[in-house]
């Protein structure tokens, strides 16, 4: 792919799933894989990958009018719960399994992630940087809980339960021996190249186990 | 659409039992169109009480079929894309070989010395008709409940001849409380004098018994919601209790009327085989676990069951997805949101419509 046709490609992702880290997602996938996708809402991207990329696309999603949804629109999608949906499947299962910006919203985001590392052979792992520098200017400032445009939420109606930074994430991965093999760090629509932690508001890592 | 029940007659069927049945007739609708490469085919499964006529008005009585909010032109399975066709079961009484046939050996009805069947059985005589048609591959099984049982069936009896399978509101087995049931229905009827151990096809058929068996069947199709919403505890033209044993409350009315509407159309003696077989059925009941024997499918899976079913309550539908999740099996599974109870899967079909439609197209590309 020339960078002409890849700028293209990006620019046709961002249009068709309006999320960055989908672009980037779209990107690492390898065609005719086998993908799964934790919290896979109604199979946007699962069928965009289906479509372009031939994938076997999954997904796991917890909201039944979703699932149905995704159904609907012809990917294999089942209604459970991330923090208890790996369990049943055998290890390596999947190519890579996708957890797109849902990790802060798990009860136990350690065992899901070591869950995904069990059944993937990668993991693609999008999150909100809780480091960026407007969250701590917010908190700095306010006094209160922290509201950006990355975590709208007042604290008391969050999904969001367990907060994280792109330096949190690199530590967990070092400390569980995970190898991280490529890391995009996004700023809007732009790619962030230095101090990812206090610019970095989206972060896609994709990681292997040992 | 008007429709008619067309019959296929064969030589026999060997059954589980061991048991051989000579002749066998089976009983089939269909509409749409098989297309050349005969790769547009589904058969759709009825429950318990249901017969072949799925779709469409039925040419004698003018009824609309069981499944007709599913099935037909622009519908869920569309019968401009689609050759959908549904068969009466093997022991049933709407036209398909049962206990209230002729028994060619002794010219009567076999009555009780019908051998007992199977889901397994029910589902090899549908592969005959399917044989018959010359049709190498179904695109997709489906049914809801006692459909479902056969869906499942299908998909681990022959993977090679199912693209997909739908078992919706159903299960692998019946737990003790859905053998519970059937047992009360089985009892209510050989209960009833008229029931003359089988033998009532020239006198009178026990309808008591089978109307009682009915309307705890209805009970047990319904929510409390649904019957709340339906009934609560309306009187029936009155104001004001009658102080005795006739109809008081708009839901006795009801059942009372649903029991004795079925004793015309059912043979109480089927109630009593297809029960049995819905009671025997176990996909796992060998040496193998529930994994090993839906891993020998590889059919597509969608699995739908209601969140206000507590015949086949959801977790029986996450067992199947569970087992096929294990042996990374393609499966969809959605509980939906609906008030109905297990007849949901028969009246609260919206949702499920898209579901289906969804499914079966985005299937349908890949094998087409």
């Amino acid at each position: 792919m020339t960078a002409e046709t890849s700028k293209k490609h990006e620019a046709l992702v961002q249009e068709l799933l309006g999320r960055s880290d989908y672009t980037i997602i779209g990107e690492i996938i390898e065609p005719g894989s086998k993908v799964l996708d934790l919290g896979c809402g109604e199979g946007e991207l699962l069928a965009w990958l289906a479509t372009n990329k031939r994938v076997d696309a999954r997904g796991v999603e917890i909201s039944g009018s979703k699932v149905a949804r995704a159904i609907a629109r012809g990917v294999s999608v089942y209604q459970s719960d991330i923090d208890q949906g790996l369990a049943d499947y055998p290890d390596q299962a999947f190519d890579y399994v996708i957890l797109s910006q849902t990790l802060q919203e798990t009860r136990h985001p350690q065992q899901v992630l070591r869950e995904m590392v069990r059944v993937g052979r990668r993991m693609i792992v999008a999150f909100p940087n809780f480091g960026h520098w407007r969250t701590r200017l917010s908190m700095l400032v306010s006094g209160r809980a922290p509201r950006t445009k990355l975590f709208p939420y007042a604290w008391y109606d969050s999904p969001n339960i367990h907060f994280l930074t792109v330096q949190d994430f690199e530590e967990l991965s070092a400390m569980e021996g995970w190898v991280v093999e490529r890391r995009y760090f996004l700023s809007g629509k732009r790619k962030v190249r230095w101090m990812a932690n206090l610019l970095t508001e989206v972060a896609v890592f994709q990681v292997r186990g040992k | 659409m008007i429709v008619e029940a067309n019959t296929v007659k064969f030589d026999s069927i060997k059954l589980d039992s061991g048991a051989t049945l000579a002749p066998v007739e089976i009983a089939y609708e269909s509409y749409g169109r098989l297309n050349a490469a005969k790769s547009n085919a589904i058969l759709v499964l009825h429950a318990f009480s249901g017969d072949a006529h799925a779709a469409g008005i039925s040419h004698d009585g003018g009824k609309p079929g069981w499944w007709d909010n599913m099935i037909g032109p622009g519908k869920a399975f569309d019968t401009n894309k689609y050759f959908v066709f549904c068969t009466n079961v093997l022991g049933g009484c709407r036209g398909t070989t049962g206990p209230s046939s002729i028994n060619p050996v002794t010219a009567a009805p076999y009555a009780m010395s019908f051998p007992v069947i199977t889901i397994g059985d029910m589902v090899r005589l549908q592969r005959m008709l399917v044989d018959h048609f010359g049709i190498p591959k179904l695109l997709a099984v489906a049914g809801g409940s006692m459909g479902g049982m056969q869906a499942l069936e299908w998909a681990v009896s022959y993977p090679d001849r199912v693209v997909t399978s739908l078992p919706i509101a159903s299960t692998v087995r019946h737990s003790a409380q859905q053998i519970a049931f059937n047992e009360v229905g089985r009892q209510a009827i050989m209960a009833d004098p008229d029931w003359n151990g089988g033998n009532y096809y020239d006198s009178k058929p026990p309808a008591r018994g089978l109307a009682v068996a009915r309307m705890v069947g209805h009970i047990t199709y319904m929510s409390d919601d649904s019957m709340r919403e339906k009934f609560g505890r309306r009187l029936r033209d009155k104001e004001e209790f009658g102080f005795g044993f006739d109809v008081d409350f708009e839901v006795e009315s009801y059942l009372r009327y649903r029991g004795s509407q079925f004793v015309n159309r059912f043979d109480a003696n089927s109630y009593l085989y297809i029960t049995k077989a819905m009671d025997y059925f176990d996909l796992a009941a060998g040496d193998r676990p529930l994994a090993a024997v839906l891993g020998a499918a590889s059919a597509r899976f969608l699995v739908i069951s209601f969140s206000s079913d507590w015949l086949y309550p959801s977790y029986q539908s996450q067992e199947i997805v569970r087992a096929l999740r294990s042996m990374n099996r393609d499966v969809a599974y959605v509980e939906l949101e609906a008030n109905y109870g297990h007849d949901s899967f028969l009246v609260d079909v919206a949702e499920q419509a898209n579901l289906v439609r969804g499914f079966l197209a985005s299937t349908f590309e890949r094998v087409a």
